[in-house]
């Protein structure tokens, strides 16, 4: 009997150990050709692109070194630019969270909501979400012309669907207590929401505006490349122009302000939620 | 519980209301410095300026364009010829008339429906407007002379010696200078956008064509009749479906690509980098600084430094994205291995199970949800960027898109492809979260 039951066993495992090499080489499979088709589809080939691959990027460090003290002069005449986009950014982050927090109280289910209203918000925010900020941006610069406020738009658009969706899973999983003993002495929804719900989410809110803080200031860096102004702006005419030295100023400026911001954002966010919760 | 008097209340009430207000004092600043920021912000963004110059008519002419084509009758003074033809365009001019159009070059009358009726002779024009009379308009020694009727100009009325030009429904203009004379006629829909207007296809119906394809009597000696109406199709050369549907194929290679080859490149790196699998501190935090590095590179500058290396294309966006998403799926992947529970490894070890097998049956399971959340959520915004970073100059749909805006005169193939766009995007996510719910039962219930 047992050895019945064995053999059924290590039968299955053999089949379930079959499907998973199968699925792997399939897998592997599709990314091989897919690799290839799209090496294929590429202008330049892998092959020959992979000896250039430093060409560039050592071609604009070298103009930069040319420039020697000069090259540390770009920083304070490109710092406009950047303080552009993380103005983007921040606004785009402001007007999008405030959004968010509106949309988010009305698709919790513990907030006492009509139950009629939480999908369509929920539908709302999927759409937000969903649509590519590009498409939005490159229309609203068409109507209101080449500015940094299209891009704010278009970020904030899809801000309050991102952060919408996270805000109302931090709804959901609050105490409900607190909003108990508020309506018992007689407190009204706005009360409720003010006094019960905020202070609990406030935290998680903070952190999730933060790292959301994080992403926008890279998206509203690639929306300057279309026209939006800003950083993206400065480095699409450096490299139209072949400028080697502004170019590796603006990459190089980008790339610390990114960095800075990740590790203040994460001390921040360490410090809102704590070490515990922190992920 | 003893009972407290309202006295009691009262006394209590107080200290409570105290700290209510100091609790609010924090967020009320806070409000404060935000509210002065977007005050800060709306200068330095010099909304004001913006407003005063924004065309919201821009939009609006988008957006009927969008949906909407126009049929020009226009008839040319010095050549003295006159022609119907979509959009103005002369590989669009009709052969025979359209059945609203009736006469020649010399006298023609235009129908435009609901009794507005536009009757041309020589160099003069009456326009019919129901509800408001005959307009009469006329070449006199280089000048245009126009009589209205009585009452007061309508607004849609732009009269001058140069120029006239009507437009009583949005759907229906008359233009009218000393060179020419041109009729405007707008109809809903998208022109010649399964034919071209030249192939003999061209606005035929679907049951025509189902006929055409299953009959043996060959439009074209070399193909069968289905096949030539498919490449015909394919091969618009307005619409330019098989470009755009290649585009399309292009971006979401670059995204499930991209995607595939961080997460296998970041999974063994993010064992390297946990501590709890790597005791080495020092390669773990060259690891770590890897990671922040190629994730604070992003995509914006490695797509660029890709593009010329290897060109335009989806192998360009693939790297990219892999790069960027090296960084960030390994710092996820290297967090869930620190929070996994080390009893199950260790209950596999005491089967005898070597290194490998620990891995295998003792850790891999226990991070396969998150995993494939994050793969599959990554896959699903990768989507996204792609498009983004193909405006760039990586090629795909993002690039036909910034494209046809900069080229195109007409914005139906503009919004074509922003719909096709945001179908395919939809579909990404749809398709992820369904996989996600499969795949992790029991995870999350939305």
């Amino acid at each position: 009997m047992v050895e019945v039951m064995r053999q059924e066993v290590l039968a299955l495992e053999g089949r379930r150990r079959l499907y998973t090499g199968l699925s792997l080489a399939l897998l592997l499979a599709v990314v091989l050709s897919g690799y290839s088709e799209a090496s294929a589809l590429n202008s330049g080939g892998f092959l020959q692109g992979l000896s250039k691959f430093f060409d560039y990027p050592a071609q604009i460090v070298m103009q930069a070194w040319d420039q020697g003290w000069a090259f540390w002069a770009l920083f304070p005449k490109f710092l406009p630019a950047l303080i552009e986009t993380l103005n983007i950014a921040a606004v785009a982050t402001l007007i999008g969270a405030v959004f968010a927090m509106i949309l988010s109280l009305l698709s919790s289910r513990n907030l006492e909501v009509p139950p009629a209203v939480i999908p369509v918000v929920r539908r709302i925010m999927d759409i937000m979400r969903a649509f590519p900020e590009l498409i939005i941006a490159l229309f609203l610069i068409f109507v209101l012309g080449a500015s940094p406020v299209p891009a704010a738009i278009a970020v904030a658009f899809h801000t309050s669907g991102a952060l919408g969706k996270l805000f109302s899973e931090v709804n959901e999983n609050i105490d409900v207590k607190p909003l108990e003993g508020l309506k018992a002495v007689g407190g009204n929804w706005l009360q409720r929401v003010r006094f019960g719900v905020i202070p609990q989410v406030l935290p998680n809110y903070s952190s999730y505006f933060l790292l959301r803080f994080e992403i926008n200031v890279r998206a509203s860096a690639i929306l300057g490349f279309v026209g939006a102004g800003g950083i993206g702006t400065e480095l699409s005419r450096a490299i139209g122009w072949g400028a080697g030295s502004e170019t590796a100023a603006l990459f190089l400026m980008l790339f610390l302000s990114i960095v800075a911001i990740d590790q203040l954002s994460s001390y921040l966010r360490r410090h809102f939620v704590g070490a515990d919760n922190f992920s | 519980m003893a009972v407290i008097s309202d006295q009691g209340a009262a006394v209590m009430a107080e200290p409570v209301r105290i700290s209510v207000k100091k609790a609010s004092a924090v967020p009320m600043l806070l409000l404060a410095g935000v509210v002065l920021y977007l005050f800060y912000a709306w200068t330095a963004f010099d909304i004001t300026a913006l407003l005063a110059r924004a065309q919201l008519s821009k939009g609006a002419l988008l957006i009927s364009d969008a949906v909407a084509y126009k049929t020009h009758v226009t008839k040319n003074f010095r050549r003295g010829d006159f022609e119907v033809a979509i959009e103005g365009e002369r590989h669009a001019t009709f052969k025979t008339l359209p059945d609203w159009v009736t006469g020649d070059a010399s006298k023609f009358t235009v129908d435009l429906g609901e009794g507005y009726v536009v009757r041309v002779e020589d160099k003069s024009l009456a326009f019919e407007v129901p509800d408001y009379g005959i307009i009469r308009s006329k070449l006199v020694d280089g000048k245009i002379v126009t009589q209205v009727p009585d009452g007061p100009v309508p607004e849609w009325l732009k009269i001058r010696d140069v120029k006239f030009e009507a437009r009583p429904t949005f759907s229906r203009r008359v233009q009218f200078t000393r060179a020419k004379l041109e009729i405007h006629k707008f109809q809903f829909g998208w022109e010649n956008f399964w034919f071209p207007f030249t192939s003999e296809l061209h606005g035929k119906s679907f049951g025509e064509l189902v006929s055409l394809a299953t009959s043996d009597d060959r439009l074209n000696l070399d193909q069968a009749n289905w096949q030539y109406i498919l490449s015909s199709f394919w091969g618009n050369p307005e619409w330019q479906h098989g470009h755009v549907a290649v585009a399309l194929f292009e971006t979401i290679l670059m995204a499930v690509l991209g995607t595939v080859t961080a997460a296998f490149c970041g999974l063994p790196l993010a064992f390297v980098a946990a501590s709890n699998f790597n005791p080495n501190s020092t390669v773990r935090f060259v690891v770590r600084r890897v990671f922040d590095f190629v994730r604070g590179i992003d995509m914006l500058i490695w797509s660029l430094i890709f593009i010329r290396a290897f060109g335009l294309g989806p192998l360009t966006g693939s790297l990219a994205i892999a790069f960027t998403d090296t960084g960030s799926l390994g710092k996820l992947f290297s967090e869930a291995l620190e929070n996994i529970d080390r009893k199950q490894v260790e209950g596999v070890g005491a089967t005898g199970a070597n290194r490998w097998q620990r891995y295998r049956f003792g850790v891999i399971p226990q991070i396969l949800p998150v995993f494939t959340s994050q793969f599959l959520y990554y896959v699903e915004s990768n989507t996204r960027s792609a498009t983004v970073i193909g405006a760039l100059g990586a090629g795909g749909i993002g690039l036909v898109l910034v494209e046809t805006m900069r080229t195109s005169r007409d914005w139906e193939n503009t919004f074509y492809i922003i719909s096709l766009i945001i179908v395919m995007v939809f579909m990404m996510d749809g398709a992820s979260s369904w996989l996600r719910r499969k795949l992790i039962a029991g995870g999350e219930s939305r």
